[in-house]
Formats: structure tokens, sequence, C-alpha cells
């Protein structure tokens, strides 16, 4: 039996729009395993970003349980939210942000910075992960000298060089087209294969359907999962 | 996480070179005009304080007002005053208007002061041609004068004065030494009677045109090792006796101590400008806070991410806290830069030495980068508690 790394329990997402209330998410039940690749499907403004928000630690629930790696997120401080973003999460965005100022080989030094890896370290494990992004000769270049998939794959690489828990992706093909989006897909897959654990955020069904496992959100309503072959 | 972050710094000021230019001008002319006015009014108050001490420093003064019974000071006086230990000399003087006749022309109301040879052997280096009076010039009461270059002029215009004779009430006086020009201070006694000297002679020589029995003033030179305190006192003393210990019958100068007050209220007064300079530098810091702010919203959504990915708020602080500080050193490097240069150009204008001090220095870096803490801090506190939800979905 694998372990469970992500406990989600009867979670509420209320925002408060003046006077009014609205639920976003409406007791949401969700699991996912140690090497799971996982989609969340659903169409614009269903509450995946929210959802993702959540489950990265970057906002908490109105009511309900989350435990991330068997703890309890809502007891943490920002001191501590900090840590846990720093060494179980690894985002992957739709619009990269990568810090256009800093190189390529830079942007993935980031998250070890503050993990205090020091700067030779660093240096090497940055290299090492944009190697096997396959962005070895692009180490130099800056943001605005790469294209699209490159830069969605420097993003990746910042994601995964702390050796995260999870790895949360929302629409991380959004801004590509379709043929450097299943390059970025393939890379997904790799990953998995070796042994990670990913949660992909997309509106797509095809991109959806590169997950073991896909889970539809509707209106706040997770439903039922529905199982690929893949 | 420091060396990042100074990196980080560099990287945004370079990148908005003509901002960051424009945010660091006002820390610029701040530090600027503190290091101009430290090195200026220090430079004026070194050449001032050097023209004192030449002639006031190791001085004594005695005004003797006397009493009924006794109306100054004597030669019995002088003899016991000399013998005080760290005394070196003793110079009187007296003093009295006169009219001159010269080639047949009267010269009305000149200041005539009458001096010893410890005068002239003090202060040498005030005679531009000629010699001074001497103590034989003193002890047998020649007929020798020493005139001021203006007064040579007056008389003799476009000729030396030297050897050339005039008349002092009536006698016939040889001129046997020029001041020189530049001179304008003179000694503490003339200069605090404000009199325009012109004409020098022995004292006991003006003691006889006018009568006199005493001796009203007396410089008393002290050696520059001496216990200041013991020597006043032991010339109190002295005096006390020869006046019979009625106290108001003289007033005793030291000058070291009115230099002292002098050189107090030149700090007063340099502490006071660079107060007003540092004014400049709190506008400075308004610009750089102002910056910072702007920075702060426009890298929103870097501050976001950064924040994602396991940035603490600490961190996020004292990167903007970092940036700020580096911008206000940079201005403070670049002010005190210029105001080196313009101190140096101002020393040379005025003519005074350059007195660029290291404490300036210090000072005007002390203060920009405490400029970059104050006025950097309520950003970096703004930007650390940004939410990064908000932070990042404001792209
Ligand atoms: N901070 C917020 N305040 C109010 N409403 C919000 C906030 N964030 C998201 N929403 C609303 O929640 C809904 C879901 O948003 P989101 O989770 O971003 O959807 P998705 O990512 O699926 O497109 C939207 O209707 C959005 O307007
Ligand atoms: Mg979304």
């Amino acid at each position: 039996m694998k372990k469970e790394i992500l406990v989600m329990k009867d979670i509420v997402k209320v925002y408060h729009m003046g006077d009014e209330e609205q639920q976003i998410l409406k007791h949401i039940n969700f699991n996912v395993w140690e090497n799971e690749f996982v989609s969340i499907l659903g169409p614009s403004g269903s509450g995946k970003s929210t959802m993702m928000n959540i489950i990265g630690c970057l906002d908490v629930q109105t009511s309900g349980d989350y435990l991330l790696s068997g703890q309890n997120v809502s007891e943490l401080n920002e001191v501590e939210l900090a840590r846990i973003r720093n060494k179980e999460i690894g985002f992957v965005f739709q619009q990269f942000q990568l810090l256009p100022r800093l190189s390529a080989l830079e942007n993935v030094e980031l998250p070890l910075i503050y993990s205090k890896v020091p700067p030779r370290k660093r240096k090497e494990m940055a290299e090492n992960i944009l190697e096997k992004v396959g962005l070895k000769d692009k180490m130099k270049h800056y943001p605005n000298q790469l294209s699209g998939g490159q830069q969605q794959r420097v993003a990746i690489g910042r994601a995964i060089v702390t050796q995260p828990t999870i790895l949360l992706a929302d629409e991380p093909t959004g801004a590509l087209d379709q043929k450097t989006g299943h390059q970025v897909m393939d890379l997904f897959k790799d990953l998995h294969k070796e042994g990670r654990t990913i949660i992909m955020i997309t509106h797509d069904e095809e991109i959806a359907k590169n997950a073991q496992r896909i889970v539809r959100l509707l209106d706040g309503n997770l439903s039922e999962e529905v199982k690929t072959d893949v | 996480m420091f060396r990042e972050s100074i990196i980080m710094s560099w990287k945004n000021i370079i990148h908005n070179k003509m901002r960051s230019f424009l945010t660091i001008l006002g820390i610029v002319i701040g530090v600027a005009a503190i290091i101009a006015l430290i090195t200026i009014v220090q430079g004026v108050i070194d050449n001032v304080d050097e023209q004192f001490d030449k002639l006031g420093a190791n001085t004594l003064i005695i005004q003797a007002s006397g009493t009924p019974l006794k109306s100054g000071l004597n030669d019995y006086d002088i003899e016991a005053l000399k013998n005080i230990e760290g005394i070196t000399g003793i110079g009187p003087n007296v003093s009295l208007n006169m009219d001159i006749w010269y080639n047949g022309v009267i010269y009305e109301n000149i200041n005539i002061q009458g001096r010893n040879d410890i005068y002239f052997n003090k202060f040498a280096d005030r005679i531009r041609s000629g010699r001074g009076i001497n103590v034989l010039d003193v002890e047998n009461k020649n007929n020798v004068c020493v005139i001021s270059s203006d007064f040579e002029q007056k008389l003799f215009p476009g000729e030396n004065g030297v050897n050339k004779t005039i008349s002092i009430g009536g006698i016939e006086y040889v001129i046997v030494g020029v001041l020189g020009n530049d001179d304008n201070v003179v000694s503490v006694t003339t200069m605090m009677s404000a009199d325009d000297e012109d004409i020098m002679i022995p004292y006991k020589n003006l003691m006889n045109i006018s009568g006199m029995k005493n001796i009203v003033s007396l410089e008393l030179y002290t050696r520059e090792d001496a216990n200041k305190e013991i020597v006043t006192q032991t010339v109190k003393t002295v005096l006390n006796a020869a006046f019979n210990y009625k106290d108001d019958s003289y007033i005793l100068i030291e000058m070291d101590s009115l230099l002292d007050v002098m050189k107090t209220t030149q700090q007063m007064m340099k502490g006071m400008l660079v107060g007003i300079a540092s004014i400049s530098l709190v506008v400075g810091g308004i610009g750089i806070m102002n910056m910072m702010l702007v920075s702060v919203t426009e890298r929103t959504t870097e501050i976001g991410l950064r924040k994602a990915l396991g940035a603490q708020p600490r961190s996020i602080q004292l990167q903007f806290m970092i940036e700020a500080i580096f911008l206000s050193v940079l201005g403070g490097f670049v002010g005190i830069v210029i105001g080196g240069l313009i101190s140096y150009i101002a020393s040379n204008a005025i003519g005074i030495k350059l007195a660029l001090e290291p404490s300036a220095v210090l000072l005007g870096f002390g203060f920009s980068a405490a400029v970059g803490i104050i006025f950097g801090s309520a950003p970096a506190r703004k930007a650390s508690k940004l939410n990064p939800i908000d932070a990042l979905r404001s792209v």
C-alpha cells in the first residue's frame, strides 16, 4: 500500500465579495498517493486555481482539514508555511513566472537560495537539473532569449530542483502551442516515471489524459474519479 | 542570501539607470553638501586658528587699572613676573596717539606703540625689511622706530623707509625696520584694542614722551609645556601683592582659554551647518522611499513568486532593505566624491589647506546608510507582508 501524501477532508473555501458570500470550493474530499500523476480538470472559473493555492499552501481553506505529508497545514505559521512551500511543493505556472533579470541557471537556483544551499552546491544542482530538462546549452540565457517551451522547461527545472514531495502545475501548457505543449507533457511523464508525484490543473481534456487519474471540478464540486489507461 | 540580495539590487539599479540616478540624486546632493561644508568650514577654522595660535597661544595678558597709590605696573613688577617658573618673557604694551613730522608735513593723530625686544624676538617674522627693536635700543632708550608698511607708503611712496628719519613729539627717530604688509592681525593686545598700529618705538621712550609712570598692559609669554593653572595662580599672587590685595585693580586674560571658547564656538557653528545640510538628506530619503514603494508595487508578482518558492517574509524584507541601503550608500559614495571635489576646488580658490577629514567621509557614509535603513524599512515591510496569491494573480 502506497503512502498518502495529501489528504483533503471536507474542504470549503468562501470568498467575500462585498456583502455577498461566494462558496468557491464546496466540501471537497481529495487524496493523492505517493508517485501518482493526477489531473484536476475543469472549465474556467470552476475553482481550480483556488484549490491549487490551498494545496500549495499559498492560501488556507475556510473550513475542513488539509494534511500534507501528515501535517495539518492550518496549524502552521507564516515561517513554517514558507518552509513547506520551499521543501514540499514545486510550482509550475501557466505564465512560467521566471525572473527576467536572472539567467536560466539563476532562476533554477532561486528556491535553493531559500533553503540555504551553499552557492557552489546550488550551481551544481541547478546545472544538473537544466541538463535533465534538455537546456544544457541555454543555462546562461535570459528568459527573453528563450522560447515559451524552453521557458516552461526552466520553470519545471526550478520546481523540481528542491526534490519536492509534490510537483504542482497550474495550466502548464496554457501558454504554449500544441507541439511544445506535448513536449512539456512528455517531460512530466518522464518525471512521473522517475517517481515524482504530480498534480496538474487544466481545462483541456486532451492534456488531462496524460495523467494516471483525472478528477473533475465543476462549480466547486469534485466529481468521482475517472481512471485513464496511462 | 545576503550576497544574492546585493547582486539582485545591483541588477535592478543597472536596469533602471535613469530612475536610479534620479532617486539617488537627493542623497548625492545632501552628502556632497555635508562633505563640502565640513571640509571648507574646517579649512577656514584651521586657518583662523593657526593665525590666532601664532599670536595668542601661550600668552597671558595683564590689564592693570591700578590703585590710587599705584596706577599701573613698573619695571620691578616686570622683574618679579619674569622670574615666575613657566614664563619665558614679558612684553609691555603702551600706546599713545601723537603727531608725526616728516619733510615739513604733519601727520596728525598717529598711533604709537611702545614695545620691547622680547616682543620683537617672539614676532621676528613680522619684520619685512630692516630689523626690530633690540635689547640695546630698549636699555639705552635709542631713538629708533619700526613702522607699518602702510605708513611707509604714506610717508615715502614707492621708497624704502629704512634709515630715514622722522620726528615724533619733536624728537628725531630713525626708522630701523618696516613690518610686513599682509599682517593685519598684530598682537593680541592691539588686536583687542582694535587700533591701527603705525609706529613702534622702545616702550621706555614712549613712557618718557608721555610722562606715564606705569605700564597699563603686559603680555606674558609662557612656555608651551608650562602648567597654565599654576602659572596663572602665581601671576595672581604677585599682582595681588603688588596692588596691595585689591583684586579689582587688574584683569588677567588667559588667551588659551579664550582660544578654547573660540574653538568651541567654531565647532558649534560647524555642527549647525552640518545639521542644516542634513535636511537635504531627509529629502533624499523620501525620494528613496518613494522609489522603493514604486518598486514594491511593480514587483508584486516577483514577490509572490519568491514567496511561492519558499522565501521567508524576513528574506523579502531583507532584500528590499538591502536595495534601499544599496541605493542610498551608492548616492553617499558619489556624494563623497563630488563633495571632495568641491572642497578641493573651493579650498584652492579661497587659498586655504584642504581639510578633508576621514571622519567627514565616515559621516557621509553613515548618514547615507542611515537614510537607507530609515526610509527603506517601510517599503520593505510592505513587500514582506504581501499575500502571495494576490501577488501572483496580479499578472
Ligand atoms: N480572492 C478572490 N476573491 C473573490 N473571488 C475570487 C477570488 N479568487 C477567485 N475568486 C473567484 O473564484 C472563482 C474560481 O476562481 P479560480 O479558482 O481562479 O478558477 P479557475 O482557476 O478554475 O479558473 C472565480 O469565480 C473567481 O472570480
Ligand atoms: Mg485558474
